[in-house]
C-alpha cells in the first residue's frame, strides 16, 4: 500500500537525520572530555594573560582537562578562573603557564602538575583554591625588546 | 416561525466593503422541500449559501438554521450545526489528492469512529445511490466534470444531513448530465427527506424540481411563489428574468458613465 | 503631498500589522486545534514525507558541494599562512554555525515552502478548504496544522544532514585530494568544535528558522487571492519573505549567540 511506503520514506528520512546528528557529535565536536561533568573552579593570577580568552583550553601534557571560565582584574592583577574537571585533582606545589599552539594558534593554559611527597603535607588543590606558581604570556614585542637591548648591551 | 420552516432569513443585510450585496431580504425555506434561489449571475446567490453555512457573517439581520442562530454560535457550535448540513459546490471541490473512494469516506473518518468495512460499505451504497460505485478508485482528475459532481454530491450526502445547498449544480453540464443531476436531486430530496436549496440561474431545470421559487435581483428579492405562481407574475423583473430577456429592469449594461461623455473624453 | 506620503506609510503600517495580526489568530488557532494525537499522526507523517523526504535530495546534494567548495577554498587561504591543518575546524564550524541552517532554511524554502503555498492556496482556489468547513472539518486542524508541524520537525534534521555531509565533502576535498593530514583534520577539528556552542546553537538556529519559513508559506497559502495570479505571487511571496527573514534572522541569532 501506498501509505507504507510514505512510513519507510519517513522513517528513514528521520533516522538519516539522527545519525547525521550523532555523527556531527561523536566525530565533530570534542563531547567526549567535557561534555557531562562536575567541574571545580581553579585559580590563578597572571602578570599579563596575552592572548587568553574566556573558554581557552587548559591542558596537562596536552590533554583537555578543564577551560578557561572568566577572566577579571582584581587589584589591577589579572586573575583568571578555569572550570577544571572533577576527575583530574592537583596538588598545590602545581604550576600554569600560558602557552600557544604554535606560531599562530591559539593561546591555552598548561598546568604542570607538582609532585606529593609522602609526609610532606602538600594539600591537594580544591575549589575556588590560587595555583601560586605561574608564568606569564609572552609577548613578542616585549621579547623583541629585550632582544635588541641585550645585543646593545653587548656592544 | 413555523415548525415547517426548516431555514429562515429574516431582514439581513450583507456588503462587502462598500458594495450592498443583500438589501434588507428575508427568506424562508420550508422543511423537506427543494427551494430555488434563482437570480443573474454576479449578484452573490453563492454567497448567500455561505451566509447560511456561516462561513460569512451578515451586517445586521437573522440567519436561522433549524432553530438556531448561525452567526451567533461560538466557533464550536457551529460546527456542530454544519454536520446537519452539507454543500454541492460549483466545482465539486473534490480532494485532489485522494481518490473518489476516500473523498466520499472523508466527512465519515472525521466525524464517525467506525470499523473500515462499514465504512465501505457505507461508501459503495452513496457511490451506487449517484451511479458511480466502479468510479470509486479514480482519482478526481480522471473524472468528467458531471462525474465530479456526482461524486461530490455523493460526499455531501455521505453524513446523511437534514440539509443539501446545490450552488450552480447545472452549470457546464451536458444535457444528459444535467438530466442525471435534476433527477438526483429530485430523488434525494424525497427518498432522505432532505430539505434542498438549489441556487442557479438555468430557469428551465430548476422549475422542474422547485416546490417553490425566489427570484432575486438589484439586492433583493423581487418575486417568489411556485413555479406556477411564477409563470403567471406579471412584474417586469420577473417577467425579465422567466424569459432570458437582455434588457430590462436588470440592465445589459454594467453601471458607468454614458457612452457619448466617456467616448468624446477619449477624442477629445 | 507630504501629507499623502506619511497615509501611505500608515497605510502600509496598518496592513502590516493587520496581516501579522492574521498570520498570528491563523497559527494559534492551528495549534490550539493539534490535540488529537491519535487521528492526526497519520497525517503529520504523509507531510513529513512531502515535506521532509522530498527536500532530503536537494539537500543531500548541496551540503556536499558547499562543504567541497569550503575546502577547497579554505585550503588555498589557509595553506599560505602555513595553517591547512586548520581546515577541519574552518569546514566544520562555518558548516554547523552559518551555512548548516541558513542554506538549509533558503532551499527548504524554495523546495519546500513555494510547494506548501501553491498547495495550500490552490486547495483554496478550487473551495477544497471551503467544502472542508462545511463538512464540519476544521482545515486549520487538517491542512494547516500537519504541514507546520512537518516543517518543524523536518528542517532541523535536513540542517544536521546538510552540516554532516558538508564536512564529509570538506574530508573528501582536502584530506583526500589536497593532501592534508587525515588525523590532524579530525582532532584539530574536535579540539575546537563545541557540542553546545556550535552543534546545540546550529540546531536552535535552523529550528527558529522552521518555524518561520513553514508559518510564513502555509500563511501566504492560507490567505492567498484565490485566483491562480493571486497564487502566483503568494508564491513568489513565500520565498522571498522567508529568504529574507531568514537571512534577518541569522543575523540576530548570531549576534545573541556569538556576540559577546
Amino acid at each position: 500500500m501506498n501509505n507504507r511506503k510514505t512510513e519507510i520514506g519517513v522513517g528513514l528520512f528521520i533516522s538519516a537525520g539522527l545519525i547525521a546528528l550523532l555523527f556531527l557529535a561523536l566525530q565533530v565536536a570534542n563531547t567526549g572530555a567535557m561534555a557531562n561533568g562536575e567541574t571545580y573552579i581553579l585559580k590563578a593570577k597572571f602578570d599579563n594573560i596575552g592572548g587568553l580568552k574566556v573558554r581557552s583550553p587548559v591542558k596537562v601534557g596536552g590533554v583537555v582537562v578543564g577551560r578557561v571560565s572568566s577572566i577579571q582584574l582584581e587589584n589591577l592583577v589579572p586573575v583568571v578562573s578555569m572550570e577544571i574537571s572533577q576527575d583530574y585533582h592537583f596538588p598545590e606545589t602545581s604550576s600554569l603557564s600560558i602557552l600557544t599552539a604554535g606560531l599562530l594558534g591559539e593561546q591555552y593554559l598548561g598546568l604542570e602538575p607538582g609532585f606529593t611527597m609522602e609526609g610532606m603535607e602538600i594539600e591537594i588543590l580544591k575549589n575556588e583554591d590560587y595555583i601560586q606558581d605561574t608564568k606569564s604570556a609572552l609577548v613578542l614585542e616585549e621579547l623583541i625588546g629585550q632582544f635588541l637591548f641585550g645585543q646593545n648591551n653587548e656592544d | 416561525m413555523s415548525d415547517n420552516t426548516y431555514v429562515e432569513v429574516k431582514n439581513m443585510t450583507f456588503s462587502r466593503g462598500d458594495r450592498v450585496i443583500y438589501d434588507d431580504i428575508s427568506l424562508s425555506i420550508p422543511r423537506g422541500k427543494v427551494v430555488a434561489v434563482m437570480g443573474p449571475s454576479g449578484i452573490g446567490k453563492t454567497t448567500l449559501l455561505r451566509l447560511i453555512a456561516g462561513q460569512i457573517k451578515p451586517d445586521s439581520g437573522q440567519i436561522i438554521v433549524d432553530g438556531e442562530h448561525i452567526p451567533q454560535l461560538s466557533r464550536a457550535a457551529l460546527y456542530d450545526a454544519r454536520k446537519k448540513m452539507s454543500m454541492l459546490f460549483q466545482s465539486g471541490a473534490l480532494f485532489s489528492e485522494m481518490s473518489v473512494f476516500d473523498n466520499v469516506a472523508f466527512p465519515i473518518r472525521e466525524h464517525c469512529n467506525l470499523p473500515e468495512d462499514i465504512i465501505r460499505s457505507m461508501v459503495l451504497m452513496k457511490l451506487n445511490s449517484v451511479g458511480l460505485r466502479g468510479a470509486a478508485d479514480l482519482m478526481p482528475s480522471e473524472l468528467s466534470g458531471g462525474m465530479a459532481r456526482r461524486a461530490a454530491l455523493a460526499r455531501a450526502i455521505a453524513l446523511d444531513p437534514q440539509l443539501i445547498m446545490y450552488d450552480e449544480p447545472f452549470a457546464g453540464q451536458d444535457p444528459i448530465s444535467m438530466g442525471v443531476l435534476i433527477r438526483l436531486i429530485r430523488s434525494l430530496n424525497d427518498a432522505l427527506g432532505l430539505t434542498s436549496i438549489v441556487v442557479s440561474h438555468d430557469v428551465n431545470e430548476v422549475l422542474s424540481i422547485a416546490d417553490y421559487v425566489y427570484i432575486m435581483a438589484n439586492k433583493k428579492v423581487i418575486g417568489h411563489g411556485t413555479p406556477a405562481q411564477l409563470a403567471k407574475d406579471d412584474s417586469p423583473l420577473v417577467h425579465q428574468f422567466m424569459a432570458g430577456e437582455s434588457d430590462g429592469p436588470v440592465p445589459f449594461h454594467f453601471p458607468g458613465e454614458p457612452i457619448e461623455q466617456q467616448l468624446s473624453e477619449v477624442f477629445k | 503631498m507630504i501629507l499623502d506620503f506619511f497615509a501611505g506609510i500608515g497605510r502600509k503600517g496598518i496592513e502590516l500589522f493587520a496581516t501579522v495580526g492574521r498570520a498570528g489568530i491563523m497559527l494559534i488557532n492551528a495549534l490550539w486545534a493539534m490535540p488529537k494525537l491519535a487521528q492526526n499522526f497519520p497525517l503529520l507523517v504523509r507531510q513529513l514525507y512531502v515535506v521532509g523526504v522530498q527536500s532530503f535530495a536537494i539537500i543531500v546534494v548541496s551540503g556536499l558541494f558547499i562543504g567541497m567548495v569550503i575546502g577547497l577554498q579554505g585550503y588555498t587561504i589557509l595553506v599560505g599562512y602555513g595553517a591547512e591543518n586548520s581546515l577541519g575546524p574552518m569546514v566544520a564550524l562555518s558548516l554547523l554555525r552559518e551555512l548548516g541552517p541558513v542554506v538549509t532554511a533558503l532551499l527548504f524554502a524554495g523546495r519546500a515552502g513555494s510547494a506548501l503555498t501553491a498547495e495550500i492556496g490552490l486547495m483554496k482556489a478550487t473551495e477544497q478548504l471551503s467544502s472542508m468547513e462545511l463538512m464540519a472539518v476544521d482545515p486549520l486542524r487538517r491542512v494547516i496544522a500537519p504541514r507546520f508541524w512537518a516543517g518543524v520537525y523536518s528542517m532541523p534534521l535536513l540542517a544536521f544532514l546538510f552540516s554532516a555531509v558538508g564536512i564529509w565533502g570538506g574530508y573528501l576535498v582536502g584530506v583526500q585530494w589536497l593532501g592534508v593530514d587525515d588525523g590532524s583534520f579530525w582532532s584539530v577539528m574536535q579540539a575546537s568544535v563545541d557540542f553546545n556552542r556550535d552543534i546545540l546553537n546550529g540546531f536552535i538556529k535552523s529550528f527558529v528558522f522552521a518555524v518561520v519559513v513553514t508559518w510564513i508559506a502555509i500563511f501566504r497559502g492560507y490567505d492567498c487571492v484565490p485566483t491562480s495570479e493571486g497564487i502566483s505571487q503568494a508564491t513568489t511571496q513565500t520565498v522571498v519573505h522567508a529568504s529574507l527573514a531568514v537571512l534577518g534572522l541569522d543575523f540576530v541569532l548570531t549576534a545573541l549567540m556569538f556576540g559577546d
